[in-house]
């Protein structure tokens, strides 16, 4: 290959003619073609964070509860007892887009993964999944797709899907979102890290054999959608579940001796980026020798084993002279492993083929030397165009209400998560459906975690800094709801096109707008991922940058039912008295889905987020379940307190309670902004009638406003007096049945 | 190099779920004129040397020892043509 | 009691398994690993859910043949009390230890949620401290939960009283509503003639602590405290 074809081909893996002199400038050279390949792959946008880097340093990223902030393959807070929570958010979209099940389940098991990498057993997943319109032609199968690759995986690796979220609109008709989640446990002064260190180390390789799938896939998660997308199936991963699963109990078991220098999982970019991070982090070099790497496919090549992304293998610096602990393990659990190179002085990654040295190149040069872009920005034309919401009344608030509950974005997820083993590990104490996060017990203890997922992407679209701050607002809503308190998050930043000013302006805004809520909250950046160039022909995602936050609980879990330290979302029984607390706008309408569904509108603005109301709320809702005095909590988001309190009279169960609602009519406008505004930071609350006097008191005293919206009753309607009088069972039946169409 | 190929499917009077959807699903695309669907499962295999009547006998016992479960499934073996 | 559970690659109950029986139940634990010639000197064995060998072939088709599973027959044959739940159910079947076949789930799917079992049998030692007739609360979580016998094994079943549980209603009833995977007659556990040995989808470890809202299943692993 002349230089004029290697520039070509370069070209074609995404690195642009002006990197490609940054290259032989550096290099003093030409590259070879693996080198070629090697520097693309680093350089990817998936593996740079090239058009990013510049934002993310705005993320606080430090406090007393962060054991491992960003930069690690995981990160990890504090949760007392001597234990840290590991977790961290990946996205897999451009590959779930191209294949759903193996995409969603490579995904799964590549967070899996970089949680156990770090010592930490997984002890729970989550997945915020988004999709085209309903009716669109391709959603019924990239939704079934990933679905089944997401239950398929998690499941047979007995890793419990505790929660997430779905959402369907026609800004992913051409990219869908899959980001998953997972949070493992391990003691906090027994962190591994994807660190070399120590010449003349061995460098092992373990797990699963290489085969030529995934090759380029980093370029691929880099570049838009086109026509010739369908082409690159062949680069999509195959999952193994079974191997994982294997690799994880291996894994855990070499943890417990003491051979383990660094370890670090092949994820995007393969054995590639897993060298060369590691070799970075620790200021030295790796050498590898790629005949000894085990391969599954012939004549394989220095090229593709160093940019194959098979699945379910590992990279382990070992302290030399114990060896031994490798074929021990890795034989019992019957994995491939091989001794493939060594960690040496030269601050080089250094690859050799058949004796010969296929790639030679400096590690800074794939890692603080890759480009930088500020890439320029600029404020979207649409923001101009967005016009106020105009929304008549209903004739027939009932029927309004019942649709309401049908819609694909506030419907059930009972069909989705009954295929999720989210029960396995016998920790999870608040199930799927039944609060606004799941609560898991942490095994050989009596702590426990929440953990929550959320992003509303028309809010952000809206107004990227106020929808991010949303995001981060309704996790640390859904967290206290629980009664846990909390504690950091990770993020997965889903954005458009770089290339487009307008996306970098929503991308700025946005980081700055979590930035900005994480302080309030106290809840620091320890991990995360940015997918971009989520667009297809041209057209970029809605901005969506989705959070995901862990908590724990200052008191430990005393036991089920009521009152005994964390809370449920479900209305208890009849008598009790449903309290509102916060601040109900009517004028909170842009973003909301009853906006979308009535009206197909979006609205001019977002609602409107009080960060110290926010906090209040948050603190006295907390408080309150500590004292044993709430029945049951759950915040007002997707579809206002209407669907809320529907929600908590149909509970999880499916016991069906009913709900007299007592406040004055003449006071309210419109009762149905009233009912389906998305004002922020309001949470509904149910106490017994004996408590309810000393529950206001202790909000007032907290600065919240509280409503007393009424009583619940054993006879399942909803009854507004003058406004509404409805069946339980009426919004039982659409919200259950929202999602059947994906299965016509 | 001999191959033969043993194919596994539900017996007739068990349940094949997965050919109950898989027929629905082609007669959703209005190929009406499918009558029944049986999904089965292929199990390729490679040997170095062997006569189809010697092979055939190890295969069946590959079978009944494990490929196969006798309680609801029934198979057939293929030879086919040496690569 | 001392109690081993039998680990296979991708076994992933093993640990609740522990957890409810050293934890909950006062019980010893030992592990059995797929690859061991033996069981340890033990008053019961259980085989716990997850996915052995990935359910590659068919669920639990690759355990039978692991080592493990002669010891464990052996034990079974003299009288010893053995549990599958779930993957174990499914190893148990693929041996011949039990009778029947699991087929997919009609609905395709895997599914995961809470179901009403109801006691048929009390003859067992896992069901000695439960009542005939008696409603548990159980988990499933399987894809491959259809349980098949033909029409003369079931009447074998029924004849020699090795139906141990049924899917049904909260109530206790047997109805199709209640089945939750296509099984034949609601069958969620069944038992060998001599009756000690036991094959269950549903997952007793799941719902044996307080914490979980839900107690029920300890009953099953308290039974064979006070058989022995």
């Amino acid at each position: 290959m002349n230089n004029l074809d290697k520039r070509r081909f370069a070209a074609s893996h995404g690195v642009s003619d002006e990197e490609y002199e940054r290259v032989l400038e550096v290099l003093g050279r030409e590259p070879s073609m693996t080198e070629i390949g090697v520097v693309s792959a680093m350089w990817s946008e998936h593996c740079s964070y090239k058009s990013s880097r510049v934002h993310l340093k705005k993320f606080p990223t430090t406090g007393p509860q962060v054991v491992q902030g960003p930069g690690e393959n995981a990160g990890a807070v504090d949760i007392g007892g001597g234990l840290a929570a590991v977790f961290k958010m990946e996205s897999h979209n451009h590959p779930s887009y191209i294949e759903p099940y193996q995409g969603a389940a490579t995904g799964v098991g590549g967070i899996l993964r970089d949680v156990f990498t770090m010592g930490a057993r997984p002890i729970a997943s989550l997945n915020s999944l988004r999709f085209g319109a309903i009716d669109h032609a391709r959603t019924p199968y990239l939704f079934h797709g990933v679905v089944g690759g997401i239950a398929g995986y998690g499941n047979c690796v007995g890793v419990p899907t505790v929660g997430g979220e779905i959402y369907f609109d026609a800004s992913y008709n051409g990219n869908i979102l899959v980001n998953v989640f997972t949070v493992g446990v391990c003691k906090k002064d027994e962190i591994f890290l994807g660190v070399a260190r120590g010449v003349g180390n061995p460098v092992f390789y373990v797990g699963a054999g290489t085969g030529r799938d995934g090759i380029h896939g980093a370029t691929m998660a880099s570049a838009q959608f086109s026509d010739q997308t369908e082409e690159k199936r062949p680069t999509v991963q195959v999952g193994d579940p079974f191997r994982e699963k294997l690799l994880l109990e291996a894994c855990l078991e070499l943890m417990k001796t003491d051979v383990i220098v660094g370890i670090q999982d092949m994820g995007a970019a393969g054995l590639t980026s897993s060298s060369v991070e590691m070799a970075d982090r620790g200021k030295l070099g790796i050498r590898i020798d790629a005949d000894k790497i085990p391969v599954r496919e012939e004549n394989m090549s220095a090229y593709e084993m160093l940019l194959s992304e098979s699945q379910e293998r590992m990279l382990i610096v070992v302290e030399r002279g114990k060896e031994d602990a490798i074929a021990r393990i890795f034989d019992k659990w019957e994995l491939e492993w091989a001794q493939i190179g060594e960690v040496i002085a030269e601050q080089r990654f250094e690859v050799y083929e058949k004796g010969e040295l296929a790639c030679d190149l400096p590690v800074s040069l794939l890692t603080s030397a890759a480009p930088q872009y500020d890439r320029p920005r600029k404020r979207p034309a649409y923001l101009d165009a967005l016009k106020p919401a105009v929304i008549d009344a209903p004739d027939d608030l009932g029927q309004a209400f019942v649709e309401l509950m049908a819609s694909p974005n506030i419907c059930s997820r009972a069909s989705v998560y009954k295929q999720f083993d989210h029960m396995v590990g016998i920790g999870t104490v608040v199930r799927p459906g039944m609060g606004d996060a799941a609560v898991v017990r942490i095994p050989g203890t009596e702590q426990a975690l929440a953990i929550t997922v959320d992003c509303n992407s028309r809010f952000c679209y809206l107004d990227p800094r106020e929808g991010a701050k949303l995001a981060v607002a309704e996790c640390a809503r859904n967290i206290s709801c629980v009664g846990a308190t909390p504690l950091g998050i990770t993020d997965c930043l889903n954005f458009g096109d770089p290339t487009h000013p307008e996306v970098m302006w929503q991308f700025s805004e946005a980081v700055e707008g979590m930035s900005e809520a994480c302080i309030a909250f106290d809840t620091p950046v320890v991990s995360g991922n940015v997918s971009l160039y989520n667009a297809s022909f041209d057209k970029d995602i809605y901005p969506t940058p989705t959070v995901a936050m862990v908590g724990n609980f200052s008191r430990l879990l005393e036991g089920p039912g009521r009152a005994q330290g964390y809370c449920d979302a479900s209305f208890k029984g009849e008598g009790d008295r449903v309290v509102l607390f916060g601040r109900t706008d009517t004028n909170d309408i842009g973003g909301s889905e009853y906006l979308w569904t009535r009206a197909a509108q979006l609205g001019q603005r977002p609602p409107r987020l009080d960060l110290e109301l926010e906090k209040a709320v948050q603190r006295l809702v907390r408080d309150s379940i500590a004292q044993g005095l709430l029945l049951s909590a759950h915040d007002c988001a997707d579809g206002g307190l209407g669907v809320t309190l529907a929600e908590c009279c149909i509970g999880a169960e499916g016991h069906a309670l009913g709900l007299n609602i007592e406040m004055d009519i003449d006071t309210i406008a419109r009762a149905d902004l009233f009912l389906f505004c998305e004002s922020p930071s309001r949470i509904v609350v149910s106490v017994r009638e004996a408590d309810l006097s000393a529950l206001v008191s202790q909000a007032e005293a907290a600065g919240v406003p509280s409503t007393v919206i009424g009583t619940v009753t054993a006879l399942p309607r909803l009854v507004w007096p003058g406004v509404l009088d409805l069946p339980t069972g009426d919004l039982q039946h659409a919200h259950k049945h929202g999602l059947s169409r994906l299965d016509a | 190099m001999q191959r033969a190929r043993v194919l596994i499917r539900n017996k007739p009077g068990v349940f094949d779920p997965q050919g109950k959807v898989v027929h629905s699903g082609l007669r959703r695309l209005g190929h009406e004129s499918v009558q029944d669907v049986r999904v089965g499962k292929v199990i390729d295999l490679r040997f170095a040397s062997g006569s189809p009547d010697e092979l055939r006998a190890r295969i069946e016992r590959m079978c009944s020892e494990f490929l196969v479960n006798p309680v609801i499934e029934d198979y057939t073996i293929q030879f086919l043509d040496e690569e | 009691m001392k109690v081993a559970v039998v680990v296979f690659p991708g076994s992933n109950c093993e640990r609740d398994c522990e957890h409810v029986l050293e934890n909950v139940i006062g019980a010893s634990v030992v592990r059995a690993w797929h690859r061991d010639h033996e069981l340890p000197k033990v008053d019961c064995v259980v085989l716990p859910g997850g996915f052995s060998y990935g359910d590659y072939l068919r669920a639990g088709a690759v355990s039978k043949i692991s080592p493990i599973m002669k010891a464990v027959s052996e034990f079974a044959f003299s009288g010893g009390p053995v549990i599958g739940i779930c993957n174990g159910f499914q190893v148990l079947l693929e041996c011949g230890l039990l009778p029947g076949a699991m087929l997919r789930n009609r609905s395709l799917r895997f599914v995961c949620k809470d179901t009403f079992v109801r006691c048929a049998t009390e003859r067992t030692p896992f069901t000695s401290g439960l009542s005939l007739g008696e409603v548990l609360k159980l988990p499933i979580a399987h894809a491959e939960g259809n349980y098949y016998v033909d029409a003369e094994e079931l009447r074998a079943l029924q004849d020699n009283d090795q139906i141990v549980f049924q899917y049904t209603s909260g109530d206790g009833e047997a109805n199709d509503g209640a089945n939750p995977n296509g099984s034949i007659f609601n069958i969620a556990g069944v038992c060998n003639r001599a009756g000690n040995v036991l094959g269950m989808m549903p997952h007793p470890e799941r719902a044996a602590e307080d914490v979980l809202g839900n107690s029920g299943g300890a009953a099953l692993f308290a039974s064979i405290i006070h058989t022995l």
